[in-house]
């Protein structure tokens, strides 16, 4: 195994991509550089579409990353495998019952909303895509906020940063989005708030990518 | 501190992600409880109140352990590892580890959620299609990413989460009669993997919910 130096780590993904804001936050958040490679999930009939996307990442879908000498996908394990390797500041709390309701609280995020309400879905649903997304938000933030209130300090578990946290911002603005009546769950509302004045929550934002349009902008 | 109580798994026989559970704690020689959460059963028990209170998500499985109730098949199971940790689920090194997750979540979320009994009700009569459609997706992703990454397992030669998360969605896909011809490598783990005791013994032809007629 090679022992130079890693070059820069390299993000595929795309703005307003929910899971690709994921990585985003968890890059900025362990102060890692990196570059951005853009695949726009729209235009030219959605670039992630190409052969040489799908070289870079089966699903064909973003984010994926490169890194040492590696390509990931797959938001959270993208995020596990910079959380093992440059492990401060931590993104998982030291105990592991704590540890398991953050991870809890990203897969009602990572399997039980966001993969039903992602552009893929839409666009096989059809007419009724507005619906049907915010009836998989509300039943997903309906879960959460109960869920929330027990496990929340100042963040989504306890008083630390954690991978719930980069899960509940992202799907928040999609919620947003999509016009979800937001006034029915106070403490994602509380917590998203908090979170969004943070730094690597700001500069990662959609509104200031590379790649986001004139229109978007901040 | 008082002796821990088994742990309690809520699921049902047929549920791919309680299956998941089941394996982990079949592998981990944990013994535990089982009360069956029937999911078609009077409109579905797993809405009830008294199974809100267990899991705000209404869905199986819920898992109570060390006095805490865990949600979400990859947390519980990740809980279980890091708290019982032989025979270890994940590879000691960080790539690997990766490739486990990221075979696992191509399952957990590309694949399982979009063709779940929740959804494909809400989808109506195009609902085989539909989950063929997700399962075929997810598989031909799977099938090039396994292709690199296995040996005697989906990643090298040891068992981990991401043959956990396997066995049942191959299991989802001969349910909607997806063409598994055009997935050798899947099979071929497969094959390997229902052999061994920890997926044969929870497999669903056997659990105490499972129906007569569906018996092994």
């Amino acid at each position: 195994l090679s022992s130079k130096p890693s070059i820069t780590p390299v993000l595929y993904g795309y703005f307003r991509s929910s899971c690709s804001w994921r990585v985003r936050i968890a890059f900025a958040l362990k102060g890692i550089e990196y570059e951005q490679k853009p695949v726009n999930l729209i235009k030219d009939g959605g670039q992630q579409l190409t052969d040489q996307f799908k070289a870079i990442n089966p699903m064909q879908q973003v984010p994926a990353v490169t890194i040492d000498g590696i390509t990931l996908s797959q938001s959270l394990a993208i995020i596990q495998y910079i959380e093992e390797t440059r492990p401060e500041p931590r993104l998982l709390p030291a105990d592991p019952k704590q540890r398991g309701q953050v991870r809890i609280i990203c897969d009602i995020i990572a399997s039980g909303i966001q993969p039903l309400q992602n552009l893929y879905v839409l666009q096989k649903i059809g007419a009724e895509k507005v619906q049907w997304a915010q009836h998989f938000i509300n039943r997903g933030f309906e879960a959460l906020e109960p869920i929330l209130k027990q496990t929340a300090g100042k963040y989504c578990v306890g008083d630390e940063i954690s991978m719930a946290d980069i899960c509940l911002v992202p799907q928040v603005y999609n919620a947003e989005r999509f016009k979800v009546d937001m006034s029915q769950f106070p403490t994602i509302r509380r917590l998203n708030q908090t979170l969004t004045e943070i730094d690597a929550f700001k500069v990662s934002h959609p509104s200031c990518q590379p790649d986001t349009p004139d229109d978007l902008q901040a």
